[in-house]
Formats: C-alpha cells, structure tokens, sequence
C-alpha cells in the first residue's frame, strides 16, 4: 500500500510470434508523477502498460519498483489500480459493490470498507448513485465509478488506459480536469495512455512518445511541445505543415530552404547535412502579412470558420498545401500574404525515417 | 387516390398510437401453424386423457397412474436420468468451455471434436455403448487386464448404460450453449477483478461465475428437457422392464401395447407437467441473478 520512490522499467520488451509490440523501453517514473505515453494505435503504449500491470507477460527486461523486482508478479499481487478504456465495471455489482470490490477481496473489515467506499464516491461525486447498477448509468459517471473503484484500493501505482476515448468532447474535458484535479489533491503516481497529444500536454509531467513499439522522445510537455527531436514527434505535437525542401545554406544554427516559389529559413533541430530537409511549421505561427521573415503567398482552397480565427487549406506558389491559421476571414480563391518567423521554423534532417533504435530523451 | 392515401395513413397512426403495429398481422400464419401443429394436438391430448376408456370419472387415469407404483415409479426413475445427466453436462460445459473460449490455435478442431457426437444419432450411440462397456468391451477389458476387477463391470443393460448415453449425446449441445454465454461475457472484466487483488479463482467466483449462471440455468432448462424425454437408449442399453422404465416407456407401452390413447395422454401430459416444475424451479433460481448485458461480442 506504501508509495515508492521511482518505478523502473529497463529493456522492457514484448514480442506477438515475429512482431515486436513493445522493443526495449527504458522509463524511469518517480514517485507522485503523472506519465503520459502518447502515440498512434499500434505503437505499443497499451503494450507498456499492460506489461506494467501484470496483464501481459514481458518477453525481455524487467520491471523494479524501488529494489523489488515485480515484473514475476501477476497481476492480483501488484496493488496496481487500472482504469480500462471500456471502464470494465463489474455489471451484475452496483456501483457500491463494484467501487468496494478490491477491498472486499482484501479482507478489509466491513466499517473501513463502507467508510473508503463512501470517501471514494464522494470524492468522484457519485455518493447518490451508489445503489446503481453501471448499465444505469452515463458514459462519464461510469468513468468516475471506474476511476473510483482503481483509487479506493490505494494503489502504489494507477495504469489508465485511454479512460476519455469513449466520451463525447464536452465530457472528455470535463473529466480531463478531473483526472488532474485527483492527482493534485491524491498524489498518485499515474501512467497513463493516450493517442490524444492534447491529453497528454494538459495532464502529464512527462509524455512518452512511443512510435512502433520505440520510444521517440521523452520529456516535459514544453519539451516535447516547443523541441520535438524529429518529425515524427512534430506531426504528433500539432506541426501539421511538414515540407520537404532542398536544403540551400546552413548558417550557424539557421537552415535555408528552398525551392522556386518558396523560401525558409529556420532553426536547425540536428546536426544532420543532407541536400534536402524537413521544415516543421505549426499552422497557428504564421502570421498574416507580408512580414521581413519568410514570405509566402498563399491561395485559399478550403476555408474552415473556427470563430476566433480561420481554419486554411491553402497552396503555395510552388503548389505545396499548407495548412494555417488565420484572424480574418478568407474565401477560396483568395490569395493571403503571409510570413512566419524563423524560430518558429523546425529543420529536421531525418526526413519521416524508420525510427532509430534506442533513440531514448532527454528527459 | 389522394384521399383513400391520407385515410390509410391516418389509420396507420391511429393503430400506431394505440400500440398496434400492422407489420405484427404477418405473424398470422405463424401462429396459425402453431396453433395447428402443436396447440391444438396437445389441448385434444389433454381432453383425450380426460376420457378414460374405462370410464370413472375425468380424472380416473391421473389417479390410476398414481395409484399404481410401477407407473408413477416412472417419474421418479426419470428424474433420476435426467437431472444428473442435464447437471453433468452443464457442470462439464463450464471448465472445457472457460478454457476453450479465447482465441488460441486449433480452437476450432477442437470444438469441432467436442460437438461432433450431435451428429450420431442416438441408436448409434447406443450400439457403440454396448460394444464399449459390454462384458467383452474395451472398457471391461481394460479393467480386468489391470486387475482393477475380477468380473467384468455391468454398465450396460442398467441405470449406468442410459445415463452414459444421455451424456454422450447431450454434452455437445450443453457444450455450445455455455460456450457462446461464456463468450459473451467480456474478458476485461476478469483482467480488472485481477488488477483489484483477485486471483483466478476468485475472478472467476465473483465476476465469471454470476455473470454466467443466468445463461447456465437456460442450458440447464434445455439440457434437462432433452434428457427428460430419453427414449431409444434407455431402450437399448437400459432396463427398458425395470430400473430405466422412462416415462415415454410406459406412454409408448399404453399407446402402442395397450392401445389406451386416453391412459398415454395423461402420462405425456404428467411428462409435460413433471418438467414444467423443474424449469419453473430453475428459473426461479435465474431470477435471482443479474441478466443484463455482460459486456462481451456483440453487446
């Protein structure tokens, strides 16, 4: 029931016949954090946290929390809380016998048990509904009844795996800043999984960013965000526009990219030295106007309104769609002046290459 | 056109609005067959075995049957098949079933293996039963050359030879049943009673077990039914005179040796009373168990 002091994960690994889910994943967690890993389906996230919780096997490496090593452990003797995507409640138990499950299952006397089920109910604000059967209930009270029943138990460590997927926007928000605010006032350290970048930016202390069973980077979300370390994780934190260019002059840190038309200068993000490169811009660093930094003119072909701003699908001079947004509002057809400062312009070098194996972050 | 247009619609919902639904008016001939082919031959069985040939009264056969030990006896004996056989089938689905019901390679053979007796009809069954276990059978054989008996054991002919039958023939069906409940119910729900402390078998006690036993009383219900009505074996490998006179023993016996119709309804309907009460009963039991959505395929 004890906290600890880190979790470590070293060379974890997990293989189905000859594909490799999960290859080598190095995570050092420490005690009272919040750990997101992101990526697509398929990229071995819920793999990880399987492995974590006992429900899966590891085909190579370990897992220690502090000395003791638990990756041996099956899953009723970790004390791990799990939250599943589909909640999982129990459906034939109401929603007091589902929260006082793992309590039941560890003896504890019946005054204690009402007492931590009661606290659990009221800390997810379902106290009136303790007599109800989960098939009663909506997507996000199941969700809290799921969340509840994981954190009742005190667990040293709570494995949540995608818990917003199946609500609807306006709920998942909601339930995001729950999620948060429960980890502010428990202190539970918290892995949790995600293909939602924006999840993981709002609650975690550090992301994970998984890619084909590898880790691609592992840093704070403003590490993440602001320094993704190659392409890969750009597309994934919001640099929706990934161009392609010829490589033209390298100055110190700045990269000149260009190709008739068009022309960027931005930073360099590594030390590669190709004849082309990738230019990573955000479609929300633009900005309108023909500025001194890297002008480009744009023609509007799709205009999405956005309220405070508009959405473009545009083409450059030399026929590359760009994505950006802007304050005013725009029709098809329009040309639009724009520039974007040269900070706010990534250059990998590494083009969407396979990843690199044991590419670990700086985090 | 318009008019005799806007007329029937109107009709539409007005019938709509009382509940109706014209779409039902094609269950029609469904329910004229069914009346037909089965109502009504069992309401005319029920006023047959009100009209004894002997006269005495409506009720004189009820009271002859059981009246008459070696008649009523075959209710007793009956049961003493059929639930047995209906609770091994059943209680042997669930562990084979539980086993069988993730995905692993040759999952499929392997069922195929396990249903595969349904196809044997029951005289098939049965001849392969009285060679197996006879006096000179495999079975008896064994037995004897491993010096676990000295005389051959006596499982045909007897009690042993028709249960033996009944399980055979019924476990494919109980089999199947339990196995699409079980795959019904979602296996997350085992991976969180596991990740909440349980261990295997108290996951299966507390989450597999009640989400399964609505589902194992309908098998039950069926399973039972099917054994109840256990004819041609416990004619061929029982003691059709003695210790597996079955209930449909001694109505085919009154219809077909004594040519009493009247006396043969009135033990098909104690027959159709007998296992009234037993379904009843389970079904008693399912009430007290959840029989909501269990969260697996198809939910």
């Amino acid at each position: 029931m004890s906290g600890f002091r880190t979790l470590r994960m070293s060379e974890v690994s997990r293989r189905f016949g000859t594909t490799t889910a999960l290859d080598r994943l190095d995570l050092t967690i420490e005690g009272g954090e919040f750990v997101a890993l992101l990526g697509p389906s398929g990229c071995g996230k819920s793999t990880a946290l399987n492995c974590l919780a006992g429900l899966l096997p590891l085909t190579g490496g370990g897992i220690w929390l502090d000395d003791e090593r638990i990756d041996g452990l099956p899953p009723e003797k970790r004390g791990f809380g799990m939250v599943f995507q589909n909640y999982a409640l129990f459906p034939h138990l109401t929603v007091r016998k589902n929260v006082g499950f793992g309590l039941a299952i560890r003896g504890v006397p019946k005054p204690e048990l009402t007492r931590r089920v009661d606290e659990a109910l009221a800390l997810v604000e379902l106290a009136d509904q303790a007599a109800k059967l989960p098939g009663r209930l909506s997507g996000g009270q199941q969700q809290r009844v799921a969340i509840a029943r994981a954190i009742v138990i005190r667990p040293r460590l709570v494995l949540m795996d995608e818990p917003l997927s199946n609500l609807d926007a306006k709920l998942r928000l909601q339930m995001r800043t729950e999620i948060r605010r429960l980890h502010q006032s428990l202190g539970l350290t918290t892995v949790y999984v995600t293909h939602d970048q924006e999840e993981a930016l709002a609650l975690a202390d550090r992301i994970v960013v998984l890619r084909g069973g590898v880790v691609e980077q592992i840093g704070t979300p403003e590490e993440v965000y602001a320094q993704p370390r190659n392409t890969y994780v750009a597309g994934f934190m919001g640099y929706r526009n990934l161009l392609e260019l010829p490589v033209t002059g390298r100055e110190g840190g700045r990269v000149t990219l260009a190709e008739p038309g068009l022309r960027l200068t931005g930073v360099a993000r590594d030390r590669s030295a190709g004849a082309t490169a990738v230019a990573a811009i955000r479609p929300d660093d633009f900005t309108a106007g023909r500025g001194a930094a890297n002008p480009l003119t744009v023609t509007v072909e799709v205009a999405e309104f956005h309220g405070r701003e508009t959405a473009v699908e545009g083409v450059t001079e030399s026929g590359r769609v760009v994505h950006v947004r802007v304050p005013e509002r725009v029709r098809p057809g329009e040309k639009i002046e724009l520039s974007v400062p040269p900070d706010r312009v990534l250059v990998f070098g590494d083009g969407d290459h396979p990843p690199r194996p044991g590419a670990a972050g700086a985090g | 056109m318009a008019a005799e247009g806007a007329a029937r619609l109107g009709m539409r919902h007005r019938l709509a609005e009382r509940g109706i639904d014209r779409v039902l008016l094609l269950l029609v001939p469904a329910v004229l067959v069914v009346a037909a082919l089965f109502l009504y031959p069992m309401l005319y069985g029920v006023g047959l075995s009100l009209q004894p040939r002997a006269g005495g009264g409506p009720f004189a056969n009820y009271l002859a049957f059981f009246r008459d030990s070696y008649q009523s006896g075959t209710i007793w004996k009956t049961m003493r098949l059929a639930l047995p056989a209906a609770l091994i089938n059943v209680g042997a689905s669930v562990p084979i079933a539980y086993r069988l019901r993730g995905r692993f390679r040759g999952r499929r053979l392997l069922t195929a293996i396990l249903v595969l007796p349904v196809t044997l009809g029951t005289v098939l069954v049965a001849d392969g039963l009285l060679r197996y276990l006879g006096p000179k059978g495999w079975f008896n054989r064994v037995l004897l050359d491993l010096h676990l008996v000295d005389e051959p054991v006596r499982l045909i002919y007897n009690y042993w030879g028709v249960l033996f039958s009944l399980l055979i023939t019924g476990f494919p069906f109980a089999f199947l049943l339990v196995l699409s409940y079980m795959s019904g119910i979602d296996p997350t729900l085992e991976r969180a009673a596991a990740t909440l402390g349980a261990g295997p078998w108290r996951r299966v006690r507390h989450v597999t077990l009640p989400l399964l036993a609505p589902g194992l009383a309908t098998t039950f219900i069926l399973a039972f039914v099917l054994a109840f009505s256990v004819f041609p074996s416990a004619n061929l490998v029982g003691e059709p005179a003695n210790e597996t006179r079955v209930m449909a023993i001694a109505a085919y016996q009154a219809a077909f040796e004594k040519y009493d119709y009247s006396m043969a309804s009135t033990i098909a309907v104690l027959m159709g009373v007998a296992e009234l009460l037993v379904v009843a009963l389970v079904l008693v039991w399912r009430g007290r168990f959840y029989t909501g959505t269990t969260g697996g395929k198809g939910s």
